[in-house]
Order: C-alpha cells, then sequence, then structure tokens
C-alpha cells in the first residue's frame, strides 16, 4: 500500500506520543487513516498492525468495536445527527427525517451492523449518533468535522446548501 | 471581576460564580496562550512548581474538591492513593470523554480555555509525580482537539511543557488523544484500556483501581477536565478558602449544565450546594414553557435516578430531620444522594407535563443498549431486553407483565456487572418504574397479554438488532 510521505510522517510523529507502547497508538493510525481514505478497509488494517507490530485482528478489532470508524465509504460529507434525550426532546427524530428528505438519503436499510446511509449521489451520507455534549442547545448535528447547533427540520435545506 | 465583559446574550446568571467559566463567552478572549498570559495565566504553574509536590496535593485536600466526572470522589485523597514507595512512572490522564448525555461543560473549557486546563494539569502532573499526561477527548470534538493541540505546542514553544519547565528541573509533556465514539471510554478503566490500544473493556476493581495497576499497569490519576482546572483556583485562592465556597463537604463551585423542557437552557456555575433545584429551573433557567408544567427531573446525566416533581423526602439538616420536596433540593452531592439520586456529571434534564414517560425511558434505553461494552453478560443481554421492552411499551405491543419483567431485568443487571455501567444503565429503569409505574402500565394493554415476551423467549430471539 502507498502511504503518501504526508501521512507517513503524521504517523510517525504520532507513534511518539506512546513512548511506553506503540500500541497505543492503533487508535491515532486509524484516525489519520480515515481522514485521509473516508474509511477502513482490510489493507489499512493490515498496514497499521505492521507498522505497530501488531496481528491485524489487534486493529480490526478496534474498527468493529468504536462508532467511530467505518468500513465502507460514507458520503463526501457525512452527517451526525444527535439521537439523545435533550436532543430528541428538541425534534431530532424530526431533524433526521427532513435530512433524509432534502438530502434523498433512504434510511430503511440502516441496522446496529450499517448504521450509515449513504444518498444516491453519494454527496451525503447520515447517521444517529449519540449525546455531543450540547444538549441545551439541540437538536445538534456535525457535518464531517463542523458542529451546528439548534438546526430545525426549517433549516434543513439551508444546512445542506453550505455544503458542495 | 468587575471588569470583565461577556458577549452579547451572555452574560452570567447573577447567582452565577464563576471561577472556571470566568473566561466562557467573554469579549475579546480567544483561546491564545498570549490572551492566556495577558490576562495573569501560567502564574500558579510557576509559583506552583516552587513549592513541593506534597504542598499541592494538601492544598487539594484542604479544598475538599470532589470529582466533577460522576463520582464525586474527593480529588485530593485519589492522588495519595499512589502507591508511596513506587518506582514506575506514574501518569495522569484528563477525561474529556464528555459523553453522560446531558452534560455539556467541558467542551466549553477545551474550546475556549484549553490553557486553564493544560496550567490546571501541570500542577496536578507535578502535584503526582507525571512527567506524561494525556487528555483523553471524544471524537466527536474534532475542533476541540485541534485547539488542544495548538495550545499544547504553545506552551512547548515557551517551555511551559517540555523539559525543565519554568525553568525547574520538572518534565512534563502532554499529549492529545482522540476517542472513536464509545461511551464507555469515559468508565476510567475503559479509558485506559482505549488509550493502550485495546477495545475499551473496563477492568474489574479490585485489582484495578488505576492509581495502582492503570496505563501499561502504572499508577495512573485520571481526572475529569473540570476538576483538572479547580487545581488551578485553589492553589490560587489557597485550599482553605476555596473550602469556604459552597458547603460543608460539597466545596467550591460547579458547572451545572440545564436542558429539556426549560426556558432558558444552558450552562451556569454556580457555588455547589448554594442553590436549589427549584432556583435553578424557576431562577436561573426562567422557568418551564409557557403554560407547562414540572413532571420530572434527571438531575446528573441520564444515568442518575430519575425525581418525581411531587416526591417529598426527609434529609437531614444540622441535627433535624426536614422534608423537602423536589424544587428545595440544594444542588449538591449529598443531597442528592439522600434524595435517592445523585449529582453525577452535573446534567440537569428537566421534563414537563407534555412529555410520555415511556419514550423518555425508551430514548435512554437506546442509548445503554448502544454503548454496553458487552464484557458483562447481564448488561450486554440485559440493556437490550430493557431496550425491547420499552420499544413495545412505546408502540403499544406490550402487556402490562412486561412492566415486571422490565423491573426484573435492571435489578438483574444493578451490583453483578464490572464497570458501574451496569447501574448506569439500570438506575434509570428502576427509578421510572418506581415513580412513574402506573403511567407505563397504562401504555401497555391486558389485550397483549398472549404475546407476553418471557425471558427464555427473549433469549430465543435475541439477537443484534
Ligand atoms: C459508564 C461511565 C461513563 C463515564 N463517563 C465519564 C465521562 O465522560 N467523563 C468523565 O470525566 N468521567 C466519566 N466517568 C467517570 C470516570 O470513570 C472517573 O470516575 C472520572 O473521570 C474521575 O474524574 P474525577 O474524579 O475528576 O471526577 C464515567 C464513569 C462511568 C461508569
Ligand atoms: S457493565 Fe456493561 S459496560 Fe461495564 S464492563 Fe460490563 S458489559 Fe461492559
Ligand atoms: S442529547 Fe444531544 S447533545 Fe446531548
Amino acid at each position: 500500500m502507498d502511504v503518501k510521505k504526508e501521512l507517513l510522517e503524521k504517523i510517525d510523529e504520532a507513534i511518539t506520543h506512546y513512548p511506553e507502547s506503540k500500541r497505543s497508538a492503533t487508535l491515532p493510525l486509524l484516525h489519520l487513516f480515515q481522514e485521509e481514505h473516508g474509511y477502513i478497509n482490510d489493507e489499512t488494517v493490515e498496514w497499521i498492525a505492521d507498522k505497530l507490530g501488531l496481528e491485524p485482528i489487534n486493529v480490526l478489532e478496534l474498527v468493529t468495536f468504536y462508532p467511530g470508524f467505518r468500513q465502507s465509504a460514507p458520503g463526501k460529507f457525512h452527517i451526525r445527527v444527535c439521537r439523545t434525550l435533550s436532543c430528541a426532546m428538541a425534534g431530532s427524530e424530526e431533524l433526521m427525517e427532513a435530512l433524509c428528505e432534502k438530502a434523498g438519503i433512504d434510511r430503511s436499510g440502516v441496522s446496529h451492523h450499517h448504521p450509515i446511509a449513504v444518498g444516491k449521489d453519494g454527496k451525503f451520507s447520515i447517521e444517529f449518533a449519540e449525546c455531543l455534549a450540547s444538549c441545551g442547545t439541540g437538536p445538534v448535528c456535525l457535518v464531517n468535522d463542523d458542529f451546528y447547533e439548534e438546526i430545525t427540520p426549517m433549516n434543513a435545506g439551508k444546512l445542506l446548501k453550505k455544503y458542495n | 471581576m468587575a471588569d470583565i465583559k461577556y458577549r452579547k446574550g451572555k452574560t452570567p446568571h447573577k447567582r452565577e460564580y464563576r471561577l472556571i467559566f470566568r473566561n466562557i463567552d467573554r469579549e475579546g478572549w480567544d483561546p491564545s496562550l498570549a490572551t492566556y498570559e495577558a490576562d495573569g495565566g501560567y502564574q500558579m504553574a510557576k509559583k506552583g512548581l516552587a513549592m513541593q509536590p506534597g504542598e499541592i496535593t494538601d492544598e487539594v485536600k484542604a479544598s475538599g474538591l470532589r470529582g466533577r466526572g460522576g463520582a464525586g470522589f474527593p480529588t485530593g485523597v485519589k492522588w495519595t492513593f499512589i502507591p508511596p514507595h513506587n518506582t514506575k512512572p506514574v501518569y495522569l490522564i484528563c477525561n474529556c470523554d464528555e459523553s453522560e448525555p446531558g452534560t455539556f461543560k467541558d467542551r466549553y473549557i477545551v474550546h475556549q480555555d484549553p490553557h486553564q486546563l493544560i496550567e490546571g494539569m501541570i500542577l496536578s502532573s507535578y502535584a503526582v509525580g507525571a512527567h506524561v499526561a494525556y487528555i483523553y477527548i471524544r471524537e466527536e470534538f474534532p475542533e476541540g482537539a485541534r485547539i488542544l493541540e495548538t495550545a499544547i505546542a504553545e506552551a512547548r514553544e515557551k517551555s511551559y511543557l517540555g523539559k525543565g519547565i519554568f525553568g525547574s528541573d520538572f518534565d512534563l509533556e502532554i499529549y492529545v488523544h482522540r476517542g472513536a465514539g464509545a461511551y464507555i471510554c469515559g468508565e476510567e478503566t475503559g479509558l485506559i484500556e482505549s488509550l493502550e490500544g485495546k477495545r475499551p473493556y473496563p477492568r474489574i476493581k479490585p485489582p484495578y483501581f488505576p492509581a495502582a495497576l492503570g496505563l501499561y499497569m502504572s499508577p495512573t490519576i485520571v481526572n475529569n477536565v473540570e476538576s483538572l482546572c479547580h487545581v488551578k483556583h485553589i492553589l490560587e485562592m489557597g485550599g482553605e478558602a476555596y473550602a469556604r465556597l459552597g458547603t460543608p463537604r460539597n466545596t467550591g463551585t460547579r458547572i451545572l449544565c440545564v436542558s429539556g423542557d426549560i426556558k432558558k437552557p444552558g450552562y451556569f456555575e454556580v457555588e455547589v450546594g448554594k442553590v436549589t433545584l427549584g432556583e435553578l429551573i424557576y431562577d436561573i433557567c426562567g422557568g418551564l414553557k409557557e403554560g407547562r408544567k414540572l413532571k420530572a427531573v434527571i438531575p446528573g446525566g441520564s444515568s442518575a435516578k430519575v425525581l418525581r416533581a411531587d416526591e417529598r423526602f426527609i434529609i437531614n439538616q444540622g441535627d433535624e430531620k426536614v422534608e423537602i420536596g423536589v424544587e428545595d433540593i440544594p444542588m449538591d452531592f449529598d443531597t442528592l444522594m439522600a434524595c435517592g439520586s445523585m449529582a453525577g456529571s452535573g446534567g440537569v434534564i428537566i421534563m414537563d407535563d407534555s412529555r410520555s414517560m415511556s419514550w423518555v425511558l425508551n430514548n435512554i434505553n437506546h442509548f445503554y443498549a448502544h454503548e454496553s461494552c458487552g464484557q458483562c453478560t447481564p448488561c450486554r443481554e440485559g440493556t437490550l431486553w430493557m431496550q425491547k421492552i420499552t420499544d413495545r411499551i412505546t408502540n403499544g405491543s406490550a402487556s402490562p407483565e412486561d412492566v415486571e419483567t422490565l423491573k426484573s431485568v435492571a435489578d438483574n443487571i444493578e451490583g453483578k456487572t464490572i464497570c458501574a455501567f451496569g447501574e448506569a444503565a439500570s438506575w434509570p429503569v428502576q427509578s421510572f418504574i418506581a415513580k412513574f409505574h402506573d403511567e407505563l402500565v397504562a401504555d401497555t394493554d391486558e389485550a397483549n397479554a398472549d404475546s407476553v415476551v418471557t425471558p427464555e423467549g427473549m433469549l430465543a430471539t435475541a439477537d443484534l438488532k
């Protein structure tokens, strides 16, 4: 697998944060690759295992455990809508519906193992997230790394328009 | 504090006492080191490093500071649990996982005042003898992680971190470690496993108390973001003076996060125990929405047992026993515990009379079923059963008997698991049933009795959704 020089530098730097155990760098490395590729594939798992002197399963078991890692490509813009109590009280279910409708995403195939729904054109993908620690300004959501508060279903279209 | 101006509409309520949140929403404030230093920042770190480490711990003990992450354990006492003749490296970990539903305070410290946290961590690391410290930050704070990285780089540049900081012979590196979306990483031993690059399966205590056997089996102190920030203010004020804030045994200030059915939700830093729940709701947060009445309050994050608006409690006041209502509860650790709930993480969730308690409980059950790490059978299976039962209650396919099954499932999780997540998941169920039993039953139907699902039946149909 070809790893760009820039990414490799970041990887080597991240490993220095864990003088006691290289294994600790697994999560940071997974993040770096996911930022680069959008998701984690088998090749990446093997590359990281090799780099850190681990078995591939040591890496794969993290990918499958942590909701933050994906094994297939999300949309260009990945939306996470908070589902938890305060946001639900503020209408996050309705927000989810509005976003899906406006972005042309069908969530009917979503399950525990496949929480993410991707729109047909691949522009947006969406999933529910648990409490995003901004419960006083719900409903809240993340679009890639951008955080939005008090997004009503009426504003859903406006929010999506920011992304092209 | 008179000279501080806050951004429009963000002025603290007059009942607030801003120590940790002094600079949050402050006019002209930014997260840079220059701004922090111009305001007197890092002076306490300089002063602290000239003291003996034990003196800092003594001040923290004298302050009575109790952890702001959830359990309310005295911080100074925790620090002294590091084995006295330890020869291994000691680690400090800042718990910035902030994922207890209803809690939103650490996010503002990290995003707006990162150097306050770093200064608190320098002092705390020095006190406990740590030369490497980690900030474990939840993945859903990408901006926060970048701000912290920048702040650390700035501090390093000035030799406030690194080798021989502030010209002393104390070395300290702080690293940011991002989680990946799992609530259980907030539990300190789950966090440690995660930081070791493993699945965040909590460790059993004993023997794995982090202060003795933590990160890489070395002594490790895990403290919440807010707790670590307090250390700076304790040194600044002196432990004893700090202890005069708040109420006895419940000292200092803490940030309460209010959300749900309330006119003005938000974060409010108040002296611990100096504000009652009623004052918080009606004076500080402007009361309930028009025409609505209070129905229930979750006072300390979603794991805390729910309080019903018309409940009465008998508590000790000095030598006397007095009867109080929900609105009279002072927001401190001990009274909330005496009332059968907990102050927890400071997340206060308000529910008015428009809310269905079946719906609320179902939402909470979904959270715990999703977040169980799966290590212990009672928790892994039980949280899913509980979710399935409240799914049925909310969609009208449950029978009254289901409510009793729900209770028995919760009762069989509590106290039977490796970590406190088991309690966190069962307390909501137990308390909602204890306090809103009839309402839950009213959402069921005798007509569904034939389709009642027994634990055996559940096992047969148990799938992972
Ligand atoms: C399931 C579970 C989740 C937790 N989540 C958090 C969290 O997000 N942030 C936090 O600071 N503490 C959390 N805690 C508490 C930590 O285990 C630990 O007690 C705390 O970080 C200690 O810091 P303190 O003494 O400063 O409060 C959690 C505990 C449990 C059982
Ligand atoms: S109680 Fe639940 S979350 Fe805690 S270790 Fe057991 S299965 Fe995991
Ligand atoms: S419930 Fe949505 S941010 Fe907490």
